[in-house]
C-alpha cells in the first residue's frame, strides 16, 4: 500500500510540471499586467519598460517560467549575446540558449517555486504566499462548512429516500432534488438574497445579510460570521445537498436489491442492523470516492458564490488577479487546485481500497 | 458533477421475477418510445424546451435586434410596464428583447460547444479506447491534465487568454460579437476529457466482445469495426452524456459572463444580462430574474430530457 | 383430498392454497397460484420444476421476504408448529427467520456480504436470536465451521467471503444456517452454482446434517439427478401450481402428469440407444401476466383437450401417496 501511494505520487510529478507549462504559457497572453499596476496608471512608455525589465516582464516566455520555477538569484549580466535570426525558430533557438537565462542585469532575488518562493504579487507588490494565504482561511471555512451540511443532509435524504420509495413525499423530494440539482448557483444565490435579505427586511422581519464577513460596524465576531456565513454556505451547499442525495439514493437502493440483504432478513436481523451495517457499508464504498474527488467542484462553486455574496475568500482572489494578468499569484492558486485534486485522488483510491476488503486482500 | 439516474426501484424485485416474462413483441424503438412516455418529467422537459426555443426563435417576428440593442438611458433601470414586460436595464434596453435574442445566443452556444465537445470527446476517447498501448496512455495524461484543474479555473484563464479584440460576425441576419465564437470554442475545449473518458471505457468493454472477435475474423476493416460495429453499442451513453453536455454548456457560458469574463456586450447572452445584477438586488429585481430564470428552466428541461433519454436507451433498467 | 390433521403432530409445515402476486408496471404476476403442501418432521422433500414455475417465490412468500409494494400474498394459511406465518407480525416473523426456520440461497459469493467477515455473518443470528455474548458466539462459531467439514476454523472465522472458494462458501452458508438449530431447512437450489464434484459434497453434508439434528428439509432445485438422492418426497411444480406429488422412487418409476412424464422422458440417460435424439418439450413457458384460466401446461401437452383449457384439474389421489393435476389418465389413456 505504501509503496502503491509513493508510486502515484511520483507519477504525479511529471503531470503537475506539464500543467504548470501549459497554464504559465497561457498566462502570457492574458493581457498586460502593467497596465492596472497596484492602482497606479503607468503611462509613461519609458516607465512601462523601465518597469517590465525590472519584473523581467521583457524576457521570452521559456525564461520567465524557469525563473518561476527556480528563481532568478543566480542570474548575473553576461554581456553582449549574439542574437540569432532564424526568423519563426529565433525563439525557440533562444529558449535552447542557456546564456538566454543566465544573462540578467537586473539583481535576481527569487528562489523559486521548487525552493518554496512562489513570487510577488504584481498587484499590490506582496508575497504570493501571503496573499493566498489570507484568503485562504476564508474559503476553507466556507467549505469546510458547506462540506459537513452537505454530507450530513445527503445522507439523511438520500437514506430516507431508498427506504421509503413508494411515500408521496418521497416523490417530493425526488421532484425538488432535481430541481435544485439543475438550478444554477447564481440563480439560487441571487433569489435567496431576494427573499432572505431584501424581502425580510421589507416584510421587518431579521433578515440576512448579503455582502462580506461580517459588519464593519460590529466587527469580525464570531457571531458575525457565522451571521455572514448563512446565505454562503446555503448557496454553496444546496446544489451537492441535491446531487448527492440522488446518487446515495441510488447506491442505497443497488445495495437493498444484492442478495445478502436476502439472506440477512431471511436470518431475522433487525432492519436497523440490515440498513446501516449490511447495506450501509457497501453502498457507502461509491459514496466516499465521489466525496473525495468531487472536491474541488466545491471549489469552484465558490468563486461564484464569493463574488455575489462579497466573500473575501480564494475565489474572488482568483478573479481579480485573472483579469489584471497577475500570473504570479494565478499559478500560485492554479497549482494548488491542481496539486489538492491530485491529493484526493490518491485519498479516495487508498481510502476505496481500504473500505473493500476485497481490494484490500488480494 | 456525475448525475445519477432517476429511478432504480425495482431492483429487489428483478430477483424474483421470472426472466422470460412474455409480453407482447415490440421493436427496439417502440419499447424505447414506450419507456420514455412513462417518464413524466422528461415530457415536460421536452415540452418546455420546444416553448423556449419557440419563445427565442419566434420572438424575431415581433422585435428586431435592433431593439435589443437599443439603448434610451434616459429610461433606465425601469420596472416592468406595458412598453417594457420585463423592464430595461441599466442602459435603458428592454430586457424581454433582450431575452429572445439572448436566449438565441445562448442556446446557439450551448448547442455548438456540445458539438465540439463530441468531436473531441468521441475522437480522443475511440481512439484511446480501441487502439490502446502508448497512444492510450499519452492521450490519457492529457486527459488527466486537463480534468485536474476545475473547469471554472480553466475557462476563466482561457476567455482571458483568447479575448483580444475579435471582430463581430454576421450571421443568419443577425450581428454578434466574436467573443461568442471564443466562449464556444473554450467551452467546448475544457468539456471534452468528461466525455472521451465515457467513450473510452465503453470501447474498452464492448471490444472484448465476441461480436468484435468475430467481425475482425471475417476481415472487416479497422474503420468498420469503429464506425459500425463499436460506436453504435456505445451511442446510449453518448446520447445522453451530450444532452447533458448542452445544458451545461450554457450554465457554463453563464458562469463565466456572469463573471465578466463571456461575451461581450452588446450582444445579450442570458448569462451576461446577469452581469453585475447583484449590485442591484436592492433596487432592480428584474434584472436578474428574467435573465436567470430562463436559464434555470432551460437547464431543468433539458436535464429532465437527459434523465428521460438515460431510461429509455438503457436497456438494463427495468422500469416500474 | 389430503385429510388436514395438524393434530397428529407429525407435520411441521401445512400450506394450504397459497397464492402470490406480484403488481409491475407490465400488469400483474401471477407467480404462485393455489400451492397446497405440507412437510413432516424430519422428512426432506424435494420441490422441482424450471425457473419460474414459483418453486422459490413460494419459500419466500412462506418466510414472508416478498418485498410488499410490488409483491401481494393474496391468500393462504401456512401453518408452522400452530401458527400461521402469513398472519404473524412482521416482529413475531423476524424473531422466527434464522432460528426455527433457516434458509440457504444458490449463488454463496452473492449470498454473504462481501464487506463483513464469515464470522461476523455467521455469529448474526447467535447474537439476535439466542442472545450469546462474544465468547460464545466464537466458540459456537467454530463449532458450526467444524461440523460442515472446514478445516482452521479458528482462523477462517476472519476470513472474508471471497477468500474462500465455491465449496466453503456453501458450506459455510449451510454452517450460518444451522447456526440455531432451525427446525426446518429451506434449500433454494444451494448446488446449482457449483461444480458436480462439489455438489456431490454439499449433498452429502446435508444428509449427515439432517439425520444428527432430525432436521426437516425442503430442498428446491431443477436438478432431478439432485432430488433422487435426497428427497423422501418430490413436488413438481409447473406455472404457480403444484401439479403432481409423490415418494420419490414412486415418481420415477410411474410419473402420472404428463409434465413429471416429459421431464424425466429429457434426461439424456447412458442406458438409451444412441440414434433416439433427446427428446424436449415443445413450447415455452405460459406467460405468468396472464391469469390462470385452465391447466397452464394445455400447450405444451401431447394429452391436451378441449377441457384442459376451461378448467383447472384438481388434485387427484392417483396412487398411495401420489397424487396429480391432469385431466388425463396416463395409465388408460383416457380423460379421467
Amino acid at each position: 500500500m505504501t509503496r502503491y501511494i509513493i508510486r502515484r505520487f511520483l507519477q504525479a510529478i511529471p503531470l503537475l510540471l506539464i500543467i504548470s507549462v501549459v497554464l504559465f504559457a497561457m498566462m502570457d497572453k492574458m493581457g498586460d499586467p502593467l497596465a492596472t499596476m497596484g492602482g497606479r496608471k503607468v503611462t509613461k512608455p519609458e516607465d512601462r519598460i523601465r518597469l517590465a525589465h525590472q519584473l523581467g516582464l521583457d524576457k521570452p516566455l521559456c525564461v520567465q517560467y524557469i525563473y518561476w520555477l527556480i528563481g532568478n538569484d543566480w542570474t548575473h549580466p553576461i554581456g553582449e549575446i549574439p542574437q540569432p535570426n532564424v526568423g519563426v525558430l529565433t525563439p525557440i533557438v533562444q529558449c535552447l540558449d542557456p546564456r538566454t537565462y543566465i544573462d540578467s542585469d537586473v539583481p535576481g532575488t527569487r528562489k523559486g517555486v521548487l525552493r518554496g518562493d512562489w513570487g510577488i504579487s504584481l498587484v499590490n507588490r506582496q508575497p504570493v504566499t501571503q496573499v493566498i494565504g489570507e484568503r485562504l482561511k476564508n474559503t476553507l471555512l466556507l467549505m469546510i462548512t458547506s462540506e459537513v451540511l452537505i454530507i450530513s443532509l445527503a445522507l439523511l435524504i438520500g437514506i430516507y429516500s431508498a427506504l421509503n420509495q413508494y411515500s408521496y413525499l418521497n416523490n417530493a423530494i425526488t421532484a425538488s432534488t432535481f430541481i435544485l440539482y439543475s438550478m444554477p448557483v447564481f440563480f439560487f444565490a441571487l433569489l435567496a438574497m431576494y427573499i432572505f435579505s431584501i424581502l425580510f427586511r421589507k416584510w421587518g422581519l431579521p433578515y440576512l445579510p448579503t455582502v462580506g464577513m461580517f459588519d464593519p460596524n460590529i466587527g469580525q465576531t464570531p457571531a458575525q460570521v457565522a451571521w455572514h456565513m448563512v446565505l454562503p454556505v446555503a448557496t454553496l451547499s444546496f446544489t451537492f445537498i441535491a446531487g448527492y442525495s440522488r446518487y446515495i439514493r441510488s447506491a442505497m437502493l443497488e445495495s437493498l436489491g444484492q442478495d445478502y440483504v436476502r439472506t440477512a432478513r431471511a436470518k431475522g436481523l433487525p432492519s436497523p442492523e440490515v440498513i446501516y451495517i449490511h447495506v450501509l457499508k457497501n453502498a457507502a464504498l461509491p459514496i466516499v470516492t465521489l466525496v473525495a474527488l468531487d472536491l474541488p467542484f466545491l471549489l469552484g462553486g465558490a468563486i461564484v458564490t464569493e463574488q455575489i455574496f462579497g466573500w473575501p475568500g480564494m475565489g474572488r482572489l482568483f478573479i481579480d488577479h485573472v483579469s489584471r494578468s497577475d500570473t504570479a499569484v494565478v499559478m500560485g492558486i492554479l497549482m494548488m487546485i491542481a496539486f489538492a485534486v491530485i491529493i484526493f485522488q490518491i485519498f479516495a483510491d487508498v481510502t476505496y481500497a481500504w473500505l473493500d476488503p476485497r481490494i484490500r486482500y488480494k | 458533477m456525475t448525475a445519477p439516474p432517476l429511478d432504480q426501484s425495482t431492483s429487489a424485485v428483478v430477483n424474483l421475477i421470472p426472466d422470460e416474462l412474455e409480453t407482447p413483441p415490440l421493436s427496439l424503438s417502440q419499447l424505447t418510445w414506450r419507456r420514455f412516455r412513462r417518464h413524466k418529467m422528461a415530457i415536460f422537459g421536452v415540452v418546455t424546451l420546444i416553448l423556449i426555443i419557440m419563445y427565442a426563435f419566434g420572438g424575431m417576428l415581433f422585435f428586431s435586434e435592433a431593439d435589443s440593442n437599443h439603448t434610451d438611458t434616459g429610461n433606465a433601470l425601469q420596472a416592468p410596464t406595458r412598453e417594457h414586460p420585463f423592464g430595461t436595464d441599466t442602459v435603458g434596453r428592454d430586457i424581454l428583447a433582450r431575452t429572445i435574442y439572448g436566449g438565441q445566443i445562448s442556446i446557439l452556444i450551448g448547442i455548438t460547444a456540445m458539438v465540439v465537445e463530441l468531436i473531441f470527446g468521441v475522437s480522443i476517447g475511440a481512439v484511446s479506447g480501441y487502439f490502446g498501448g502508448l497512444l492510450d496512455s499519452f492521450l490519457m495524461r492529457i486527459t488527466e491534465a486537463v480534468l485536474v484543474i476545475p473547469q471554472i479555473f480553466l475557462l476563466l484563464v482561457m476567455a482571458r487568454y483568447f479575448s483580444q479584440s475579435i471582430p463581430n460576425i454576421k450571421l443568419f441576419g443577425r450581428t454578434f460579437s466574436g467573443s461568442v465564437l471564443v466562449i464556444i470554442f473554450v467551452i467546448g475545449i475544457t468539456s471534452w476529457p468528461y466525455l472521451a473518458r465515457i467513450v473510452r471505457a465503453q470501447f474498452l468493454s464492448v471490444k472484448e466482445n465476441d461480436f468484435i472477435l468475430a467481425a475482425r475474423a471475417t476481415g472487416t476493416s479497422t474503420r468498420d469495426i469503429i464506425f459500425r460495429h463499436i460506436l453504435p453499442n456505445t451511442s446510449a451513453p453518448i446520447i445522453v452524456s451530450a444532452t447533458l453536455s448542452v445544458a451545461a454548456a450554457i450554465s457554463l457560458e453563464a458562469y463565466i459572463s456572469f463573471l465578466g469574463l463571456g461575451v461581450r456586450p452588446p450582444t445579450a447572452t442570458w448569462g451576461n444580462m446577469l452581469e453585475l445584477a447583484y449590485k442591484y438586488i436592492n433596487t432592480a429585481w428584474w434584472l436578474w430574474f428574467f435573465p436567470g430564470f430562463f436559464i434555470a428552466l432551460i437547464v431543468l428541461s433539458i436535464n429532465f430530457l437527459g434523465d428521460g433519454l438515460r431510461d429509455a436507451l438503457d436497456p438494463h433498467s427495468r422500469a416500474a | 383430498m389430503d385429510s388436514i390433521n395438524r393434530q397428529d403432530g407429525k407435520r411441521i409445515l401445512d400450506v394450504t392454497d397459497l397464492r402470490t402476486r406480484f403488481h409491475i408496471a407490465e400488469g400483474t404476476v401471477y407467480a404462485v397460484n393455489g400451492v397446497s403442501f405440507h412437510l413432516n418432521r424430519g422428512e426432506t422433500i424435494g420441490v422441482v420444476g424450471e425457473s419460474g414455475c414459483g418453486k422459490s417465490v413460494t419459500m419466500m412468500s412462506i418466510m414472508r421476504l416478498i418485498p410488499s409494494p410490488p409483491g401481494e400474498i393474496a391468500t393462504g394459511q401456512a401453518y408452522f408448529e400452530e401458527r400461521d406465518l402469513l398472519q404473524l407480525s412482521d416482529s413475531e416473523m423476524q424473531d422466527l427467520r434464522g432460528k426455527d426456520i433457516a434458509m440457504v440461497f444458490q449463488d454463496p459469493m452473492t449470498a454473504f456480504n462481501p464487506v463483513l467477515t464469515i464470522g461476523r455473518q455467521l455469529t448474526e443470528p447467535l447474537r439476535v436470536h439466542l442472545g450469546l455474548n462474544k465468547d460464545e458466539c466464537r466458540h459456537r462459531a467454530i463449532e458450526l465451521l467444524e461440523q460442515v467439514g472446514i478445516p482452521d476454523p479458528s482462523h477462517r472465522l476472519g476470513d472474508y467471503p471471497h477468500q474462500f472458494s465455491g465449496g466453503m462458501r456453501q458450506r459455510a452458508m449451510i454452517a450460518m444456517a444451522l447456526a440455531c438449530s432451525p427446525s426446518i431447512l429451506i434449500a433454494d437450489e444451494p448446488t446449482t452454482a457449483l461444480d458436480v464434484t462439489i455438489q456431490a459434497q454439499i449433498v452429502e453434508l446435508v444428509l449427515g446434517i439432517r439425520a444428527d439434528l432430525n432436521m426437516s428439509v425442503i430442498w428446491i432445485t431443477h436438478d432431478l439427478g439432485v432430488v433422487a438422492e435426497i428427497a423422501e418426497r418430490v413436488l413438481v411444480m409447473y406455472s404457480g401450481f403444484i401439479v403432481e406429488e409423490a415418494p420419490v422412487d414412486d415418481l420415477y418409476e410411474d410419473p402420472r402428469h404428463p409434465y413429471t412424464q416429459a421431464l424425466l422422458a429429457a434426461l439424456p440417460r447412458v442406458d438409451r440407444r444412441r440414434d433416439r435424439h433427446l427428446q424436449s418439450i415443445p413450447g415455452a413457458p405460459p406467460n405468468l401476466l396472464v391469469a390462470p384460466l385452465g391447466c397452464p401446461f394445455t400447450p405444451r401437452c401431447k394429452f391436451a383437450f378441449d377441457h384442459c383449457r376451461k378448467e383447472m384439474p384438481p388434485i387427484i389421489n392417483v396412487a398411495t401417496n401420489h397424487t396429480a393435476a391432469c385431466w388425463w389418465d396416463v395409465t388408460t389413456g383416457k380423460p379421467r
